[in-house]
């Protein structure tokens, strides 16, 4: 269950003489059950390729695997591989459009032509999972707030039961609030689901507490590929790319700069507030 | 593909054209669009294409990135050709069981075809060389004696002026929506008719909802910007005829003079 | 204090909407806005934080006429907003910029969209042009005066959508949720931008958001809760209150956040560390 992108390059406007590369010569194998963070700035070419893991977009050269499979084979079947590679777009509450919530979150299941009453118990669990209110089922989703519309565009991707789950920036826009109620749900899906994550941010602190393994993308080429910390200590290129690091890390940075012992791969406020307690006392 | 759009859209670069007065390129295009109808020869057909070939060389604006406008509309332009040429009685040339073509269906679809190109070039053009906000601007000094009779001349431009800002962002949007039904498993292009009715459904309501969405955020940025219709408005652009522009003018009329004796008075043999 | 001297103040500003079921039969009054007391003066850099939904938007939309009061009233230089008959040079006075920025670009040519507003205004040509290129040139976009916005960043956009402001010579721009939809980068440009407007031509900013590393340079910030003001003062006396914060789910800077950390483990951190530089002095000081 592993999703291989194998020299993959994307160009925009092929036909002309102002082809650019929104992806050059991407390398990548995304394994079962991983959470992945994505970063790289806007333009970077993280959007599109995200867009090629379901086949949404068809690589200038290069192949894509899904199960050792190539995904762009005449007869592979894209539309369910759409359903096993959910994809949530950015802004993913634009798409809804049905006129309750409950019936938008059966469009998936029902496109994937499962049973009516399959997709009903779908729409339930996958409803239940985002954890919404049940009394706003029946609702508009349009009378719904930001961050619940949100939820209910997630569920619409879950109710295909997707074997791997792919979100593009599912944070934009929202508050602080907002932000940690959908990063919170994320890692609960895939730690009661067991999916497989791949996360899409413009933002260290986002995935630096979640992640497994981050790719840090620029110019639509794969600059890192490594564990959160290992990618931290390259401080000062993230910099250089706009990107920079969780702003622990960079405080432990310039400690260590003026002189004092301090590991340099930490990321959140509470190992940090350890290890310089314990230098003071 | 929606992005390959170029009808109706600006191309930013220096050019005379670009910096005529946009009434002298809405008048022109227009007794352009004329001349096409008046002439009937192939001689005619050569004299426009010459014209429209010397304004796009004046125009900076690359040619393929014209023919790229054009694509969009081939299925147009493929339509209008087969109906003129199966459906024109006349002298048989080819039959094809039912269907037949002619030999003055061939030349209708052909001058159909050449006509149309003409046309959707020679108007592409102007929108290409002038801003939305100068097409407006034009268009509303041209129409202006119609306000005497209560026509909405200033209203009517600033909506085209805003529709022509907002289609590229609409037809991302398009793209965006499309792309993210796709990816819950909608079909736009197989299926029954009634499951891509289903699917069609899921793209223009989204598409609708944000459209109205975005209707209501730019009226209040407009209101927030002081905006409270024609009525005291001064412009940053203003239109005054230069001296370049009379000569437009006396070049445009100079072509149309030549069209009218091409098709019409001169005894050509073709 | 007199109203002359204050460029927006708000008394008892309470606005309601009627909540309707889905039929559109009302089912209740909800107060957007709660009895909000506001005094802005001239030439003050004001930030405006509190989660969705707690009516920071709602307020700014009072400041320049889009909304009126339901009771209490709203002072624009003097002017009140719910006589009608000072409207337009409320909206001149108080320029707004929104949180989308494809949505407020009226021009499909910067400077042309620059030039809406004096448009507006009746501001003869010439002036229009030398209104327009300062404008520019105050947000570093005059070398993009010849674009068109749809090829803009979402930050380079928003400055345009500033210098449109500007363009109408306010004494105060709010700005609403400006860098909601940005990435870091942007959202930098245009606070940066907004700074500087504030620091070098003296405009009077409000910059409502929920990002707090935005507001650090503020002289005075509000938090907003349920449609009231939840706590008022300077950012380091904001941002001393973490526990506070925390309760209205509002994000505290990481670095604010590790000094609090070991202020409970017991080193003694000063309270309300606002930036990176800080708190490594502030540590080595204690460490020597």
């Amino acid at each position: 269950m592993s999703l291989i992108l194998d020299h993959v390059t994307y160009e925009y406007g092929s036909d002309t003489e102002l082809a650019v590369k929104a992806l050059d010569n991407i390398e990548l194998v995304i394994d079962d059950n991983e959470f992945l963070g994505l970063i790289g700035h806007t333009g970077s070419g993280k959007s599109t390729l995200v867009q090629h893991l379901n086949g949404l977009l068809k690589p200038t050269s290069g192949h894509i695997y899904f199960n050792g499979r190539d995904i762009h084979e005449n007869d592979f079947d894209r539309r369910a591989l759409r359903g096993e590679v959910g994809l949530v777009f950015q802004y993913p509450e634009h798409q809804l459009f049905e006129l309750t919530v409950f019936k938008d979150v059966c469009f998936g299941p029902k496109n994937m032509g499962m049973k009516p009453e399959q997709c009903e118990v779908a729409a339930y669990e996958a409803l239940e999972a985002v954890g919404l209110d049940e009394e706003l089922y029946d609702q508009s989703p349009l009378d719904l707030s930001g961050g619940q519309k949100r939820r209910v565009a997630i569920a619409g991707v879950l109710a295909m039961h997707p074997k791997v789950l792919v979100l593009d920036e599912p944070t934009a826009g929202l508050d602080p609030k907002g932000r940690d109620e959908i990063l919170d749900l994320v890692k609960e899906l895939k730690k009661n689901l067991g999916m497989t994550i791949v996360l899409v941010s413009h933002s260290m602190d986002d995935v630096a507490e979640y992640a497994d393994k981050i790719v840090v993308m620029d110019r639509g080429k794969i600059i890192y590929h490594d564990t959160p910390k290992n990618v931290f200590a390259h401080a000062k290129e993230l910099e250089a790319m706009g990107l920079g690091v969780p702003q622990v890390t960079s405080v432990m940075k310039s400690l260590a700069d003026a002189g004092i012992d301090v590991p340099q791969d930490i990321t959140t406020v509470d190992e940090a507030a350890d290890v310089l307690a314990a230098l003071c006392k | 593909m929606l992005r390959d759009i170029t009808l109706g859209q600006y191309y930013q670069t220096d050019s005379i054209l670009h910096r005529l007065d946009a009434r002298v390129k809405i008048i022109g295009t227009f007794w352009f669009i004329i001349s096409i109808f008046l002439i009937n020869r192939v001689s005619g057909y050569l004299v426009a294409a010459a014209f429209l070939a010397l304004v796009i060389k004046l125009s900076h604006v690359p040619f393929r990135y014209m023919i790229k406008g054009l694509k969009s509309i081939m299925i147009l332009l493929m339509i209008t050709f087969a109906f003129n040429i199966f459906l024109t009685p006349g002298e048989i040339l080819v039959q094809f069981g039912p269907l037949h073509v002619s030999r003055e269906g061939l030349v209708l679809a052909l001058k159909m075809a050449v006509r149309l190109i003409l046309l959707i070039i020679g108007s592409s053009l102007m929108t290409l060389t002038t801003t939305p906000n100068n097409l407006t601007d034009g268009l509303e000094k041209i129409f202006n004696p119609l306000k005497v009779l209560h026509v909405p001349v200033h209203e009517v431009a600033m909506m085209m002026s805003i529709a022509l800002r907002f289609i590229p962002i609409l037809i991302d949007e398009t793209d965006k929506i499309m792309k993210a039904q796709m990816a819950r498993g909608a079909d736009f292009e197989s299926g029954s008719l009634m499951k891509r009715a289903v699917s069609l459904g899921a793209l223009l309501e989204p598409l609708f909802i944000s459209a109205f969405q975005r209707a209501n955020d730019l009226a209040m940025a407009m209101e927030a910007r002081c905006y409270r219709g024609g009525e005291g408005r001064t412009k940053m652009k203003p239109l005054i005829y230069q001296k370049k522009d009379y000569l437009a003018f006396l070049v445009i009329y100079g072509y149309l003079v030549v069209c009218v004796l091409i098709g019409r008075v001169l005894p050509l043999p073709f | 204090m007199t109203n002359a001297e204050n460029i927006v103040k708000t008394e008892n500003l309470v606005f309601e909407y009627i909540r309707r079921d889905e039929e559109g039969n009302p089912i209740g009054v909800k107060a957007a806005v709660d009895d909000v007391d506001l005094n802005v003066e001239q030439g003050q850099f004001i930030a405006i934080l509190g989660h969705n939904g707690s009516g920071k938007s709602t307020l700014a939309k009072h400041l320049n006429a889009i909304l009126l009061p339901t009771e209490g009233s709203v002072w624009i230089d003097g002017m009140d907003t719910t006589k009608g008959d000072h409207l337009w040079d409320i909206r001149q006075k108080i320029g707004m910029v929104f949180q989308n920025p494809d949505n407020q670009i009226i021009g499909q040519v910067v400077e042309e969209d620059v030039g809406f507003g004096p448009e507006n205004m009746g501001v003869p040509t010439e002036e229009i042009w030398a209104r327009v290129e300062e404008s520019l040139k105050a947000v570093g976009m005059y070398e993009y005066r010849k674009h068109s916005p749809n090829k803009l960043s979402g930050g380079q956009k928003q400055r345009v959508s500033i210098a449109g402001v500007i363009a109408m010579h306010p004494k105060c721009i709010v700005l609403d949720e400006p860098t909601a939809m940005l990435d870091p980068n942007g959202r930098w440009e245009v606070v940066r931008a907004a700074r500087a407007l504030n620091d070098v031509e003296g405009v009077t900013v409000i910059l409502i958001t929920h990002y707090m590393e935005e507001i650090v340079h503020a002289d005075h910030v509000i938090v907003m809760d349920q449609g009231k003001i939840a706590m008022q003062g300077t950012p380091r006396e904001i941002f001393s209150r973490v526990e506070e914060l925390k309760e209205l789910r509002l994000d505290v800077p990481k670095v604010t956040e590790l000094a609090y950390e070991l202020q409970k483990r017991g080193i003694p951190m000063p309270d309300g560390i606002l930036t990176k530089e800080e708190f490594v002095t502030e540590f080595l000081k204690l460490k020597h």
